[in-house]
């Protein structure tokens, strides 16, 4: 049984047709990751389901069609959403932008601060002034802190330092075990470790959906359909 | 020296206008990207509000000026939720729509009461004047002043201090992000409006002390140097506004004051107002609180 799921999911944005026709299950428990080329669109898929971007099809979360709602009535359905790029508000202190937040009326501050101490001692600094690692912790944090079913989190290990994207799937791993996680991903290395199923899009089409680990277990799939050999990828490092 | 300090006053209380109309149209071009030509009719809908409660109401100054400023907070938000609203998916229609309303609003009220300027009653306690080191300063100079500061030490503890300060400066830097944590930031537009609004009115309402009249295109004249004020200050920044508001206004007064015949009298005022714009853009393009504009 999927938790969300995405048919025939189209995008147009000025004219240009980005998605044609994705699919997508996401698992009701664990990682699953959305694979692919740069350009492939992935990031449009996610911003499609967040409804941050005009579409078309049918999106369905726990059994409810949420295609037409608005970004926030999305988000209150129990969707945790990380962007690219971190989406932190540079000029707000980080308890400003956990603050902000905050829906449930006991947000949960207590495992934020377990998993990030780090965000404790910074209470108050302005969030434009952390470093990528710690941006992409608030990013995270912030959709932790609300009883989420179900966390999306898009490309969070990007422009990260290796220890730090060891860190940033120590807490997805440990996320995944309460919450089921979306996880766009390019480290194929992290994927391996973290993720059970998989989705692969090709040219804003599903050109894949199965077992993550079968899929880069098998070098020549994953070479037709990501472009990489995957059997040099290490934990902590980009796939190389 | 007297004439410096009454230039100086001058200059403040045009600036304080000048920052009522401009801190709410700057919150809501940061916030919403609406550019709103319809802000300098709301001062005139305050101003016509509080000059009729004044007049044919027969209601003291204060609760005039109140009574503008409560009649130019609605007219706000009914603009917002009426015709911005259903229109920000069309940016380029928003922005016709309020300049159109923008025309419209003046035109209504000198249909109305004639294209004239009215006179607004003046009441004894604020039309004397005051001795400052040695120059005579009309009393209304300070109204406005501390009306301003009062406006701006409201805005600072409403955006420093509540839930709904917070989304705005959020939504001010990334407004898609705050949908994205599950805020409805429509409510904070209405919000937005309604204290540009309010903003504006007040002005307008004291607008007519500090002219003492009022006039149907009041509010369109003083909406070009607030748009001025807007850039300079950088958008969304409310400080960014009161500073720029206090340059304008006095660069306005001194050039006046020091006026080439043959200019007019108004002209070097302006054209000053202008070239500190662009010599501002040129040093620091993104305004004074160092944001893209």
């Amino acid at each position: 049984m999927s938790l969300l799921t995405v048919r025939d999911l189209r995008v147009v944005i000025d004219g240009l047709h980005i998605l044609h026709g994705v699919e997508l299950d996401v698992a009701a428990t664990g990682v699953t990751a959305l694979l692919g080329r740069n350009g492939a669109g992935k990031t449009t898929t996610v911003k499609a389901v967040m409804g941050l971007v005009p579409r078309t099809g049918a999106i369905t979360f726990d059994g409810a069609d949420i295609t037409g709602l608005p970004t926030h009535r999305v988000v209150r359905r129990g969707i945790g959403y990380a962007p690219e790029d971190r989406g932190v508000f540079a000029h707000l202190s980080v308890a400003e932008n956990l603050r902000l937040a905050e829906r449930d009326p006991n947000p949960a501050y207590d495992l934020v601060f377990e998993l990030f101490p780090e965000l404790k001692q910074r209470h108050r600094q302005p969030a434009g002034t952390l470093s990528g690692g710690q941006q992409q912790m608030v990013a995270i944090a912030r959709t932790l802190l609300n009883g989420n079913r179900l966390v999306i989190a898009d490309e969070p290990t990007k422009g990260l330092a290796p220890k730090i994207v060891t860190e940033v799937a120590d807490v997805l791993a440990r996320a995944a075990a309460s919450v089921p996680v979306l996880l766009v991903e390019q480290n194929l290395a992290l994927v391996r470790r973290i993720a059970g199923r998989c989705a692969v899009l090709a040219d804003g089409r599903t050109a894949h959906q199965g077992d993550a680990g079968a899929l880069l277990a098998d070098a020549d799939a994953a070479r037709r359909l990501l472009g990489v050999g995957t059997h040099h990828a290490t934990p902590g490092g980009d796939s190389r | 020296m007297s004439t410096v300090v009454l230039l100086a006053c001058t200059g403040l209380g045009l600036g304080a206008l000048y920052f009522l109309v401009a801190s709410g149209l700057s919150l809501v071009f940061g916030l919403m990207d609406v550019l709103n030509f319809a802000h300098g009719a709301l001062l005139s809908v305050g101003a016509y509000a509080a000059w009729w409660a004044a007049t044919d109401g027969h209601l003291g100054f204060w609760l005039a000026v109140a009574f503008g400023t409560v009649v130019g907070t609605a007219a706000s938000v009914l603009l917002e939720l009426v015709l911005i609203r259903p229109l920000y998916a069309r940016p380029r229609d928003q922005i016709l729509a309020t300049v159109g309303v923008g025309l419209a609003l003046p035109a209504l009220l000198m249909g109305i009461w004639g294209s004239d300027a009215r006179p607004f009653p003046q009441p004894a306690a604020l039309s004397g004047t005051v001795d400052l080191l040695g120059a005579t300063v009309p009393v209304n100079r300070f109204v406005l002043v501390a009306a301003a500061l009062a406006v701006l030490l409201l805005l600072r503890l409403f955006l420093a201090r509540t839930r709904y300060g917070l989304i705005v400066r959020a939504g001010v830097e990334d407004r898609a992000m705050v949908t994205a944590l599950g805020i409805d930031v429509r409510r904070a537009f209405t919000l937005v409006f309604a204290i540009g609004g309010a903003a504006a009115s007040l002005g307008g309402a004291l607008a007519g002390l500090y002219f003492g009249s009022v006039n149907p295109s009041q509010g369109t004249g003083l909406l070009v140097f607030a748009f001025v004020v807007v850039v300079m200050g950088g958008t969304g920044s409310v400080t960014g506004a009161a500073v720029a508001s206090v340059g304008v206004g006095l660069v306005q007064q001194f050039a006046n004051y020091a006026a080439v015949p043959g200019l007019g009298a108004a002209g070097l005022g302006d054209l000053s107002v202008v070239v500190l714009l662009a010599v501002l853009l040129l040093v620091k393009p993104r305004g004074l609180t160092g944001r893209l504009a």
